[in-house]
């Protein structure tokens, strides 16, 4: 009976009140989120994770923009018909670079996690275009924008420095050489691409669409075809990171 | 806060308040740095939110000058003839905005509903692609409408229940004003293609900077208003208030932790990065359903319902118990959203543990709302706003009894993904959020405009009856829809292939999606007719709403 009493403090003294409050809501937080950030089980060791290309990262820049995520995920489940259907579920590993992540909450579309290298150059570019021109049926806005607008690539240097600062491990040497590897991976034959590859393994190097111009089309492409690909699964050890 | 400055003056000598000169000066100054933004932005569509934002600055200098020039020397007073005198203009705006976006939201919501079932209705627009208008329709629905409901009832209760006028003289209007200026920037945002890429947290870094400072303006003031009470204990809608209240500042500090690539540009990057990243975001996530659209929203069930059914809260130990065990267990809720997936199997359990154990202070908090209905349940058949706010209840009922079964991981491997969770949160927005909403809106506007009654019980009934029918056309084509994706995509032959490509799964999906988009149509239908009805109620002079349209039902003896 006196407990019940004494719940007025609380209701006599909002500043105790809102401590109480404080406390309370802080707590779950705390659990939940803080040792994802020290627990080195959190993100397993994997060969092959790398920055995105400055072109791969404006691309990037495009997906979220147009809000990609409302329709499509980037997280295949560790659930046999996500893995027949997608690939190998995703490892936290792969988004460890991702500034937001975008793992989607929705799937109108399917699960693009794995879409790197699964479709053509020329199927996406008439894909975005007109989605129903390659898959009729589908239900996929038509993006007809992104080939016509040449892609901003005039500030990426500062983008690729601001999330320098946030612990991507971007050098300043692929800071500086920026706008040039952007443009030596979307033309062909760039007697750039070589030294793109070498900072940035196993990056596609190639032009994307129409040739002497790189559009919005062509960054989103660039970044697509990349997407699930870092990680070599025939030599990936699942085991390895049992825990 | 804006007060101190008339002290020790003659009567009649007025001056300005030292709230009055320091938001002229800031406004000034704010002023001229977006004209600068606007000079030097790096796209045409952040140059056009800066020079919003120059325009924004110039009209306050403007307005808080013209206010100070036409107002009388002596601020409003505490109190008037004995009673406290209430500030109720703010709420007036707040409430007028809360119908506005909220048919706003609820069209863009009918409008992407049908481009999932015809996609030409995308026109092939990016200012018209589902990508861009689906934020704006989550936005619209959570953070302008039930963000100026809110409000609205917040500053209402607040002082009716402290019994003393809203604290501040210009706060609650900038805190009104100001917010749904945020509104304005985040909607058209969206619709540039400015977004952060975050679910329910699109707005982007200045965005969150500018709602920050309103934020933190609200708090004050209703902080404020609770301090200065005449009443010694604390309502218990307060309690409710103020922890949706806090809570959200320290969500919305915590998920939008950004760094701008430069005060010329829009964008921004987070500074958490996959899998931390995801988990912040749905700590976030699913306590903006958790706090704003639950904390605020039982408020407004525990001022508006005991005063509309005119019997206390039915049990004052389970408010006690529903306001402590739901805002300690809420928070944990969020991984619940990342099952199976890279998040930490540890943090998923938990996540999905306390989601269950969630269940028993909703049922709490359900059951108190209900049972205030005691000895007064045949009120349900001739008041129609008591019944609205009592279905809403039982629509949270249903949805958080929903949640923690979706919650489950071998529930949720089925439903994740898929319509089976759009079905359930409309049957939490549509019948709670939207119906507890409806109820307090009906209540307020013939208090706040000072009429005996609503223009129009009939048409109250009408809302509530087409909605109704919209929201069983609604959730039930998103659980067939939800369920038959999931089964679909993991359907093997006796081969043991799959059996369907995604293709056939989207293409089983249209009926559904076309019986969900005229469920939406009747749920907009009945939010036009309230409008219309709340019009009518505020512009008819009181005399002829109390002769009445229509006969009133004789209550039950």
């Amino acid at each position: 009976m006196s407990l019940w009493n004494k719940h007025a403090i609380f209701e006599k003294n909002s500043i105790l009140l809102l401590i109480g409050v404080l406390i309370v809501i802080s707590i779950g937080g705390l659990v939940e989120v803080a040792p994802l950030f020290y627990l080195k089980s959190t993100i397993e060791t994997v060969e092959g994770v790398r920055p995105y290309t400055p072109l791969e990262l404006a691309g990037r820049n495009i997906y979220v923009r147009e809000g990609c995520y409302n329709c499509h995920s980037q997280m295949i489940r560790a659930l046999r018909d996500e893995v027949e259907r997608y690939g190998h579920y995703s490892l936290a590993a792969e988004s460890m670079y991702d500034h937001p992540f975008q793992w989607g909450s929705k799937r109108n579309g399917p699960d693009l996690a794995r879409l790197g290298n699964k479709y053509s150059d020329d199927w996406h570019r008439r894909h975005l275009e007109n989605p129903r021109a390659v898959v009729p049926g589908s239900i996929m806005p038509a993006y007809p924008w992104l080939a016509k607008n040449e892609v901003d690539l005039s500030h990426i240097d500062q983008h690729m420095s601001v999330l320098a600062i946030e612990g991507v491990p971007y050098t300043p040497e692929m800071i500086e050489k920026a706008s040039a590897d952007a443009k030596a991976q979307g033309t062909d034959d760039d007697p750039g691409a070589a030294d793109l590859i070498k900072r940035y393994p196993k990056a596609q190097a190639r032009a994307f669409g129409e040739k002497g111009r790189l559009t919005e089309a062509d960054a989103l492409i660039a970044y697509m075809q990349h997407l699930g690909t870092q990680v070599d699964f025939k030599i990936y050890d699942d085991k390895a990171n049992l825990r | 806060m804006a007060q101190s400055g008339s002290a020790g003056l003659l009567p009649g000598q007025k001056s300005m308040t030292l709230g009055e000169m320091a938001l002229a000066v800031v406004a000034a100054m704010s002023a001229v740095l977006w004209v600068i933004i606007t000079a030097n932005a790096w796209t045409p569509e952040y140059a056009f939110h800066a020079g919003l934002f120059a325009i924004a600055s110039v009209a306050t200098v403007f307005l808080v000058l013209n206010r100070y020039h036409d107002r009388p020397a002596e601020l409003p007073a505490q109190t008037k003839d004995g009673k406290p005198n209430y500030n109720f203009e703010p709420i007036k705006f707040a409430t007028i905005a809360s119908v506005f976006w909220g048919i706003a939201g609820f069209l863009v919501g009918l409008i992407i509903a049908l481009q999932l079932a015809y996609p030409e209705l995308n026109f092939g627009l990016p200012w018209t692609s589902f990508g861009r208008l689906r934020p704006l329709h989550t936005s619209a629905v959570i953070f302008a409408f039930g963000g100026n409901v809110l409000l609205a009832t917040s500053f209402y209760v607040v002082q009716r229940t402290c019994q003393a006028r809203l604290a501040g003289d210009l706060a609650p209007w900038f805190v009104v004003l100001g917010y749904n200026f945020f509104i304005v920037i985040a909607g058209t945002g969206y619709l540039l293609g400015i977004t952060q890429g975050k679910e329910y947290a699109e707005p982007e870094w200045y965005t969150d900077l500018w709602l920050t400072i309103v934020w933190v303006t609200y708090f004050i003031v209703f902080l404020g208003t609770i301090i200065k009470r005449k009443e010694p204990h604390i309502y218990v809608a307060n309690w409710f208030y103020l922890a949706f209240i806090l809570t959200i500042a320290v969500l919305h500090l915590g998920n939008n932790t950004t760094i701008p690539v430069s005060i010329f540009s829009s964008k921004s990057y987070i500074v958490w990065a996959g899998v931390q990243d995801a988990m912040i975001q749905w700590w976030y996530g699913h306590n903006a359903v958790g706090f704003f659209l639950t904390a605020g929203f039982l408020a407004i069930m525990y001022y508006f319902i005991p005063k509309r059914a005119e019997r206390p809260v039915y049990s004052y130990r389970l408010s006690i118990i529903h306001f402590w065990a739901l805002i300690f267990m809420y928070i944990w809720a969020g991984p619940h959203h990342l099952h199976y997936t890279a998040l930490p199997d540890w943090a998923q359990t938990l996540g999905m543990t306390f989601s269950i154990m969630l269940w028993m202070p909703s049922w709490g908090g359900m059951i108190n709302g209900l049972m205030t209905l005691s000895s007064a349940w045949d009120k349900l058949r001739t008041d129609p706003v008591l019944r609205m706010l009592v279905v809403s209840v039982a629509f949270y009922g249903m949805s958080t009894f929903e949640g923690p079964l979706m919650s489950v991981k071998a529930v949720n491997s089925l439903s994740h993904y898929t319509d089976w969770t759009i079905g359930h949160v409309h049957s939490g927005a549509l019948g709670w959020v939207g119906y507890v909403s409806f109820g307090a809106i009906y209540c307020l506007v013939p208090w706040l405009w000072n009429k005996p009654k609503l223009y129009s019980l009939r048409l109250v009934n009408w809302h509530f009856w087409v909605s109704t029918l919209g929201i069983v056309c609604y959730i039930s084509a998103m659980w067939v829809a939800g369920i038959m994706q999931g089964l679909m995509w993991r359907a093997y032959t006796a081969l043991g292939f799959l059996e369907y490509s995604f293709l056939e799964t989207v293409e089983a999906m249209h009926p559904f999606y076309i019986i969900r988009a005229f469920g939406g149509g009747l749920f907009l239908a009945g939010a036009l007719i309230m409008a219309w009805n709340l019009y009518k109620t505020i512009v008819t002079p009181a005399a002829e709403i109390e002769a009445g349209v229509t006969p009133a039902l004789v209550p039950a003896e």
